[in-house]
């Protein structure tokens, strides 16, 4: 490559990498709020990783966020996998008086929650991943206003989470892995090309950008 | 020897299908008419949900299970290399607590309606929207009375699959009763007209529900904050529009133990004319 393709690729990739980890720490913020307003015990956000067909703890705030992050599972486990499949929010209550259900669920997060809100991440018709919500404290009865913040929640971390899912694909372009890594090939030939050969090549791109879109 | 009597499906098709002369007058009376008044005592006075047959699309059922009683058969969908559902019998009971939470709304108000457990859940997420198809199509097929679908898909692609199934299933009078989304996102079969939609109120009667004046949402039924099943016979409070579809279902057994051969259509205006909103205070 050329010094410009390199310094264009190297400039690309550090804004990629950044980015990565601005949206990281958004996650991270959606599960910090999210267990702040519902004054809860812990608050997670899984990540549904296609390639392997698992959930991934993408952020945790609170108990069990110790070592948890990047801890897998299987994608149709338990009250998650279900959320994710069904697409379908829930609030659990009283869990604890199940001792199949907080063996397991105390086997991946280290403690046990006695109450559980999960919500799927959705963006467009994508399922990206599983908010949830433990342990918030056992008010009067929960409401339906409650239900309506946490899909609030869910939409604010799958607009984070589809965010990351784009940059993550944008690495992998840049990486030459993934098969949109031909984009980022094109524009590292692009850069090199000069004269008539530059014009001909971004005449050629803007007639396939009108035709895609 | 006089002509076999016909199986009683057969009956349907030997009406005129496409149009209707004047010597058909006697072919065109209605075997299940409603009464001029539909109050709840007519709809769901000393019914039991016995005879009816409640089918749960959803993550297997806790056979047994203190607040579900006998599960009558339960099998487990895998989907076939030309998307066609094949049924093994489950022997892993519920995998998450969902559908049995679900079985045990129906049970409470239907207690003698037969649930049976169509498991969708247990193939991996990927797989989970043709699961879903799968499952639904094997159900329709079957011929439950009632189908309580806790679920939906986001997909599009599914979307002409699922319509299809929702109508076949509307014309084989097989009701299909759908979780609406709590979110604001496009899902399906819920939206569709052939099924009945059901969201959230939060009173504590199981029996109270509402026809909501502006679907696509038909009905709203007891929600939050249910006592429900739960595996290894558990019970826990459960709130969300899952919760509530089944409320639904429960009560639509009830109103076909006592009133067999509805239609979807009938049995729509039914739970329609009793809801709590329009006339069914006289419970």
């Amino acid at each position: 490559m050329s010094d410009d393709a390199n310094g264009m690729h190297a400039a690309v990739a550090a804004g990629v990498l950044a980015a990565e980890n601005d949206f990281a720490e958004l996650l991270r913020s959606v599960v910090e709020v999210a267990r702040a307003i519902f004054g809860a015990r812990a608050s997670s956000i899984l990540l549904f990783d296609e390639a392997t067909d698992e959930l991934v703890f993408a952020a945790v705030a609170g108990a069990g966020e110790q070592g948890l992050v990047g801890r897998r599972m299987p994608s149709d486990t338990g009250i998650a996998g279900w959320v994710l499949s069904s697409r379908t929010p829930l609030v659990l209550e009283d869990v604890a008086s199940d001792p199949r259900f907080a063996r397991e669920v105390a086997e991946k997060t280290g403690f046990v929650p006695s109450g559980m809100m999960a919500a799927p991440l959705l963006a467009d018709e994508r399922a990206l991943g599983v908010l949830q919500v433990l342990d918030r404290p056992k008010r009067a009865r929960f409401s339906l206003q409650e239900m309506e913040l946490l899909g609030l929640f869910a939409n604010q971390a799958a607009i984070a989470l589809s965010l990351l899912d784009s940059t993550r694909r944008a690495r992998a372009a840049l990486d030459g892995v993934g098969d949109i890594s031909v984009v980022a090939r094109l524009a590292a030939s692009l850069t090199r090309l000069e004269g008539d050969r530059r014009a001909t090549g971004l005449a050629l791109l803007q007639q396939l950008e009108l035709l895609l879109r | 020897m006089g002509e076999p009597e016909p199986e009683p499906d057969d009956d349907l098709y030997e009406l005129p299908a496409w149009s209707l002369s004047r010597e058909s007058d006697e072919w065109i009376q209605i075997a299940n008419p409603l009464p001029e008044r539909v109050g709840r005592e007519w709809a769901l006075a000393g019914a039991t949900g016995s005879g009816v047959r409640v089918c749960l699309l959803d993550s297997g059922v806790e056979d047994g299970h203190p607040l579900v009683g006998a599960v009558t058969r339960a099998v487990a969908i895998t989907v076939g290399e030309d998307d066609e559902p094949i049924a093994t019998d489950d022997l892993e009971g519920d995998l998450c607590g969902h559908g049995t939470a679900c079985a045990s709304v129906v049970h409470a108000l239907a207690p003698e309606a037969e649930i049976h457990s169509v498991r969708v859940l247990g193939a991996g997420f990927s797989g989970s929207g043709r699961a879903l198809i799968a499952g639904l199509r094997w159900a329709v097929d079957e011929g439950y009375d009632v189908i309580n679908m806790s679920l939906s898909t986001t997909k599009p692609k599914f979307a002409e699959a699922l319509h299809e199934l929702a109508d076949r299933a509307y014309f084989k009078r097989s009701v299909v009763v759908a979780s609406a989304h709590n979110m604001p996102v496009e899902s399906l079969p819920w939206r569709f007209s052939s099924v009945i939609s059901v969201a959230s109120h939060d009173e504590a009667d199981p029996l109270v529900f509402y026809a909501n004046p502006e679907p696509p949402v038909e009905f709203f039924a007891r929600g939050v904050d249910v006592e429900v099943g739960w595996i290894g016979g558990g019970t826990i409070h459960a709130t969300g529009n899952s919760f509530a579809t089944p409320c639904i279902a429960g009560i639509a057994a009830l109103i076909l133990s006592k009133h067999p051969g509805l239609t979807p259509f009938q049995l729509k205006t039914v739970l329609y004319l009793i809801s709590t909103n329009v006339g069914g205070s006289d419970s």
